[in-house]
């Protein structure tokens, strides 16, 4: 992605975005004001929402058509490419070894300044007088480099706010990234060609010095700044201190401003610190950062110290920039700064209030993939100080695969007065002029053959039986699609979004003929660090297939802009041009939308249906005899007791608890009672609600009464005798009570139901649990809690079913409950709070994120997708209410969706394709919001590229998914034959279409390399192994754990990583938030790599397991474990203690470090060599043989006769 | 008698075929998101029974009326339609279920699946018609109308009608889509 300081970025065709990547910088709402408020007269009806776009996305039945295409000399790009300055310092890191390496890899603005436009030309005759060019320094450096940061163990960041005095608006968060942003000038346009750009040499910014560089090298890329005084701009940032959650915007007072509110909330800042000393005002928390923005004091002053800021924006000389930044606390509802005199017209935003916003979870590592090319480039730079030198590197491999050709095409595409802009560059058949360049792409990738070119790293063909060491030592991140640079660097993170297929096969047949898998994974309401909220009267959206603006647009020129998933031409609305009269404003490319594919909407009235909900939750719990013995009752009560005041929600929300066995229990815990009242139904068969107000009650206002039932629960029902179970009923009953508002529905159950509506029989036989032959009953055995899902689905209710049983209990059927109405599951085997403690404490854990984390109500989401793809499965949970909107009662965090996609018309026409999901949900705030997530691919035309552009790990968790439905609609075993023809199909394609290797032997490309391994250890899944024996129960958890995991979860399930800790050494290790992270390889899941005088950490997503050799050093042993020798190590433990030891300590930092970047937090299981819990570790050892199933090596030879039979 | 067993079957039929016109009706508004899968397959459901047994009944009229040929050209279809009425998996909520109809194109198998019945029952239409055409006048040659003229008529009209509003419905299925 970005050139390492001071070097030149080489894409000059394309826009270059204010930030590179994205960032976590604040952005910038460009309002209206302006110094001179005179000027700024709003034309009338300006401020007037515009409702004709904002109409809820519904269905559309009109057909998008194409659009004739306009004239090329209005085209304007939105995309500019500006000037960026590389900051070279900045980076201050207190862990300052990986920062370096950081800073080389994302710090880097693209240095090379381009001025693009339409009309070059135009700009000659510019008045140089006002041209100035200043600098901003902003640099965050987010810990980028490393994947490894979490933003958990960030601490807070700050934010900064800035007013900037000029036209145009900069918003420099980036939402995907914590990347941070090199200085970047931008120079103001002239008011009559406010899009007209140059481009300058490319070469130029090379020159660049790399530390105090000012901006604008040799390039001189002046722009001249509009005549008129440009009206000052607001940047408003709020950033969410990661640890206090407290934000603290700062915003420019004294600029008046009305028209359009851009409000950006940024959440926790990735970036350790930066700890330059900054010149401005702001007052930074002392690590913080990821985010501050520098004020620039006017074009004069060429540099900047490096703040820590991404200011990015034209100064205009003539306006004195703000100098007053105010913080706010938290809870301050409106964004912008007391000081300033603006008609507050936001409402209040919540953007970083989660609780649980900080944490990264899995996905801290994903902003820098997006845009890392290379990850072990990346690692290696980490480790390395200085910045420069892998710069070269980087530069001649700007994409993951190098296409040799590729980049001089988009580079072609630049020059040409038109195309400059483009920033999709996606030719269009309606602009063939535009792309000069798209021919040559499609003709240079259509030639990329084995023998032409240089062959990309992901084609070099792999002898898979040769190869031992097929895993490699780091872990793998996604490939980085090969778009040119700058929309690489805008596209959606690969944590939120992800495509089996980096390279879109043209056509069907090229599809069908490389025996892929073609599909989408999802995580749209991951916990992210920092997300653009934007709060605007229009939200602006295509015509005719509702699509979101988003990055991948094209500007036709200001006023117009054209979709790029149905290729409609829209009217940009007055209200995102801001001040079209004067023309300070018209930049519609630099709105939020269009610089960030991942923003938030805060959404008007017209997307509700009904006033948005109040946070309902209402937890069912059972209290038969079994749940008792079992005692998970006082492991919920002291979790909810800790967590009430942290459950998401406003002054609204609401809560009530039901109990059952063999009659139903509700609690009257209306405000004024003295105790909680408890009534019982025991009409079962037609069940009524008592008290039908009383029994969901205002949080605060009853808390008293809901702590005393949460102590007396416990205790209450300690002597029953009631051995059944009416879940159905009480489940009718929850429904009835949920019913007016929506919410959540916690069901806690222990055994099978027994009575009333619902009940279930045994269904599984013990002895065929280790049958090869078939598995009967993965499927429900009544449709009652599929009718149940849908009617609370309905009703904008969501069922959440813990499970905690230790003998059958129909999970098959009882899911359906949780999968239909897009609810979760949790299950806990042979749960006992006393006889199993690492089950209790799972639980436990499990609750707190759960009580905790963010949620959404009532959300849809729909996924879009460019004219020609059309998705046909969707996997998850939810219900799919239309073809293309999929109804979530709720929405949490951890939830994951797989979408099947096909081809059905050819793309030949179009050079990318781009989808788009939208997630249109309640906060537990009350706010009605949207998230938008957009990606975007390249189209190929050759089998070569598609193989080349496999996403191996995204193609592994969809064909888990599709194997699911196939076990469940057909058999087990059908499932099975699928997985491995999955990989007999693509490597017998490639080897006979493609590789020049010859036959006979069993050859893949790079990127494919895993397949075979990865589908061994699908096979060997708890969801479809065969042989071994699986309780019913626990094969159905893990292939609903398939279905509803997101990819990065799911791939620990699936393929765990193995490291050996007893040697652990600072060697390569990183720096995460003061602390030394040690950074051992990975090892490959197979006994071989076990050595008895070692200790192993498997990191299984849910659970880790250290596995300690019975020759292990006594030293790791005493220094880790604190125990003298092998022999006098517990059986069961379950915590490292914390000792003073250097090791200790390493250990120590390392898991938390890994127990850091996933919500869920495992449990840790010390296995002793020879203790009996060695089977569940070495079940996990995928390589091996074992009694019913292939080892690697004999899975590969099985592949290889099939292959070649 | 013979001619009572067409009339019948041609009832029958016409009835048959309002049912595929209406599957077809309700699935492509489902295909346009006019309705919700939910209620959209709840209406479905109710009349996979009555389709059924209107077949099945002049199936087995046709087998006791000694027609084999007919009886033969229905028995596949029948047998669909009670095949796929038994395989329905327990946890579905009929022939139609809302939570898979969306999913692996069954939408577009279901409709093409009433498409094709469509088809076959209007060749039963003209079959029945034919032969009731024929009986009504050799049986009741005696009659030189037999009265059954009107009926005819009639029939044709509504068969008019009812291959109208399919055309109608095929040419707005067409634009929709």
């Amino acid at each position: 992605m970005s050139a390492p300081a001071g070097s030149p970025h080489p894409a000059a065709g394309a826009r270059m975005p204010p930030k590179l990547g994205g960032a976590a910088s604040g952005l910038a709402p460009p309002q209206q004001n302006g110094p001179a408020p005179s000027q700024m007269q709003v034309p009338s009806g300006y401020g007037l929402p515009h409702q004709n776009y904002m109409a809820p996305s519904g269905h559309y039945s009109q057909g998008p058509g194409k659009m004739t295409s306009l004239p090329l000399d209005n085209q304007c790009d939105n995309y500019y490419s500006r000037p960026y300055t590389v900051p070279t310092q900045n980076v201050g890191t207190p862990s300052s070894a990986n920062q370096p390496g950081a800073q080389q890899m994302y710090g880097r603005g693209p240095p090379a300044p381009h001025m693009g436009g339409s009309t070059p030309g135009s700009f000659q005759g510019a008045p140089a007088s006002a041209s100035h060019s200043y600098t901003s320094a902003s640099q965050p450096y987010s810990s980028f480099g490393n994947r490894y940061s979490s933003p958990a163990t960030y601490p807070a960041s700050s934010c900064a706010s800035q007013g900037y005095p000029s036209t145009c608006s900069h918003y420099p968060a980036s939402t995907v990234s914590s990347v941070v942003y090199p200085n970047v000038s931008y120079p103001s346009l002239p008011a009559s060609e406010p899009y007209g750009q140059m481009f300058t040499s490319q070469s130029a910014s090379s020159a660049r010095p790399a530390k105090d560089s000012y901006s604008g090298p040799s390039t001189a890329v002046t722009y001249p700044s509009r005549p008129p005084p440009p009206p000052s701009q607001h940047h408003q940032q709020q950033q969410q201190s990661h640890s206090g959650y407290s934000s603290v915007p700062w915003s420019a007072p004294g600029l008046p401003s009305t028209q359009d509110n851009l409000i950006r909330n940024q959440m926790g800042s990735l970036t350790p610190a930066n700890n330059h000393p900054s010149n401005n005002e702001n007052v930074q928390p002392p690590k913080s950062s990821s985010v501050v923005s520098t004020v620039l004091p006017g074009p004069s002053s060429s540099r900047m110290p490096p703040a820590p800021s991404h200011p990015v924006g034209p100064l205009p000389s003539a306006l004195p920039p703000p100098e007053q930044m105010q913080t706010k606390g938290v809870d301050s509802s409106s964004t912008t700064s007391s000081a300033s005199p603006l008609p507050n017209s936001y409402d209040a935003l919540e953007g970083g209030s989660y609780p649980d916003m900080h944490s990264s979870s899995a996905s801290s590592p994903a902003p820098d993939r997006a845009l890392e090319p290379n990850p072990t480039l990346a690692q290696a730079l980490s480790a390395a100080p200085t910045p420069t030198a892998s710069h070269p590197t980087k530069v001649a491999k700007p994409f993951g695969y190098g296409y040799p050709t590729l980049q001089p095409a988009y580079q072609n595409a630049a020059p040409p007065p038109s195309s400059g802009g483009h920033p999709g560059g996606p030719g269009y058949s309606g602009y063939p002029q535009h792309y000069p360049g798209v021919n040559q792409l499609s003709s240079s990738l259509g030639g990329l053959s084995l023998q032409s070119s240089p062959q990309p790293e992901s084609l070099r063909p792999v002898n898979l039986t040769q190869e031992k060491n097929i895993l490699p030592p780091t872990p793998i991140w996604a490939p980085v699609p090969n778009l040119s640079t700058e929309l690489s660097k805008l596209n959606c993170s690969p944590d939120s979004f992800r495509c089996t297929l980096t390279n879109i096969p043209q056509t069907q047949a090229l599809l069908n003929k490389a025996k892929l898998p073609l599909g989408l994974l999802l995580h749209p309401f991951r916990d992210l660090t920092q997300l653009p909220v934007i709060t605007s009267n229009t939200i602006v959206r295509c015509r005719a297939c509702r699509t979101y603006i988003n990055p991948f647009v094209s500007f036709i020129d200001q006023r117009r802009w054209k979709c790029n998933l149905c290729h409609r031409v829209n009217d940009v609305p007055e209200e995102f041009l801001y001040n079209p009269l004067t023309r300070s404003y018209g930049e519609p490319h630099k709105r939020p939308e269009v610089q960030n594919s991942t923003v938030e909407f805060i959404a008007s009235s017209d997307y509700m249906l009904r006033p948005p909900q109040p946070a309902v939750y209402l937890f069912v719990l059972d209290v038969s005899h079994n749940a008792v013995e079992a005692g998970y009752l006082s492991v919920l009560c002291q979790s909810l007791l800790e967590n009430l005041d942290k459950l998401p929600g406003d002054s609204r929300t609401r809560i009530g608890f039901m109990t059952f066995d063999s009659t139903i229990h509700f609690y009257n815990l209306q405000e004024g009672l003295s105790q909680p009242q408890m009534l019982i139904v025991s009409d079962i068969d037609d069940v009524f609600l008592p008290t039908p107000d009383s029994l969901l009650v205002n949080l605060h206002e009853s808390k008293e009464l809901i702590k005393d039932l949460l102590n007396a629960l416990p205790n209450m029902f300690i002597n029953t005798r009631e051995t059944h179970s009416a879940l159905g009923p009480a489940l009718q009953a929850a429904f009835k009570l949920m019913s007016p508002t929506g919410g959540r529905v916690s069901v806690f159950q222990t055994q099978l139901p027994s009575l009333g509506a619902g009940l279930l029989q045994s269904r599984e036989d013990p002895n065929q649990r280790s049958s090869t032959k078939v598995v009967h009953h993965l499927g429900p055995a009544t449709d009652f809690y599929k009718k149940l899902a849908l009617d609370c689905s309905g009703q904008q209710t969501a069922v959440d079913l813990f499970l905690l049983s230790s003998q059958y209990s129909d999970l098959a059927s009882l899911a359906c409950m949780s999968k239909y109405s897009a609810g979760c599951i949790f299950y806990y085997p042979s749960f006992h709070s006393a006889h199993n403690p690492s089950q209790a404490e799972k639980l436990q854990k499990d609750l707190k994120r759960y009580l905790t984390r963010k949620i959404g109500f009532e959300a849809v989401m729909r996924i879009r997708c460019t004219k020609g793809l059309s998705m046909h499965t969707f996997h998850g949970n939810f219900f799919v209410r239309s073809t293309d909107l999929l109804s979530l009662a709720n929405i949490n965090p951890d939830a994951g969706f797989a979408v099947q996609l096909s081809i059905e018309e050819s793309l030949t026409d179009t050079s990318l394709v781009c989808f788009q999901t939208a997630l249109l949900y309640t906060s537990s705030k009350g706010e009605r919001r949207i998230r938008v997530h957009t990606l975007c691919l390249p189209v190929v035309s050759s089998l070569a590229d598609v193989y080349a552009g496999v996403d191996v790990q995204a193609a592994i968790c969809l064909l888990a998914n599709m194997a699911v439905d196939r076990s469940v609609s057909s058999s087990l075993s059908d499932a099975r034959d699928a997985l491995v023809n999955a990989v007999v199909d693509p490597l017998s394609a490639y080897s006979s279409a493609v590789s020049s290797v010859p036959r006979s032997v069993l050859t893949a490309p790079s990127s494919l390399k895993l397949l075979p391994l990865y589908v061994l250890a699908l096979l060997k899944q708890k969801a479809f192994r065969t042989g071994t024996s699986t309780r019913l129960d626990d094969r159905v958890f893990a292939m609903c754990q398939m279905k509803s995991q997101p990819l990065v979860h799911l791939m620990k399930t699936i393929h765990p990583n193995l490291y050996r800790i007893d040697r652990l050494t600072d060697e390569g290790a990183i720096h995460v938030n003061d602390r030394v992270v040690p950074q051992p390889s990975l090892q490959k899941l197979s006994a071989e790599k076990l050595t008895r005088e070692g200790a192993f950490l498997m990191d299984c997503g849910s659970v880790f397991y250290i596995w300690i050799g019975k020759g292990c050093d006594n030293n790791f042993i005493e220094n880790v474990l604190g125990y003298p020798d092998f022999a006098a190590i517990p059986q069961k433990m379950t915590h490292l203690p914390e000792l003073d030891t250097l090791s200790s300590e390493r250990t120590r930092s390392f898991i938390t470090w890994l127990r850091d970047s996933r919500p869920l937090s495992p449990v840790l299981h010390m296995v002793k060599d020879e203790s009996p819990a060695k089977t569940e570790f070495f079940q996990h050892l995928i390589e091996d043989r074992t009694e019913a199933a292939f080892s690697y090596y004999e899975f590969l030879i099985h592949i290889q006769q099939q292959i070649f039979k | 008698m013979e001619a009572v067993v067409f009339l019948f079957s041609l009832l029958d039929c016409c009835a048959l075929i309002f049912l595929s016109v209406y599957f077809i009706i309700t699935l492509s508004d489902l295909e346009c998101d006019y309705i919700n899968a939910r209620s959209c397959c709840s209406k479905l459901n109710k009349w996979v029974i009555p389709e059924l047994t209107g077949h099945t009944i002049v199936t087995v009229l046709m087998l006791a009326s000694l027609h084999w040929f007919i009886f033969l050209l229905n028995l596949p279809v029948a047998t669909w339609n009670i095949y796929r009425f038994i395989m329905v998996p327990s946890g579905n909520m009929g022939v139609f279920d809302p939570t898979e109809i969306h999913n692996r194109g069954q939408l577009k198998s279901h409709m093409k699946e009433a498409m094709i019945k469509l088809g076959f029952y209007l060749l039963c239409f003209f079959m029945y018609l034919y032969s009731f055409h024929y009986l009504s006048y050799s049986g009741f040659s005696s009659r030189p109308d037999g009265g059954f003229t009107e009926l005819k008529q009639a029939m044709t009209l509504k068969w008019l009608q009812g291959g109208g509003g399919l055309g109608l419905k095929c040419s707005i299925l067409s634009k929709r889509s």
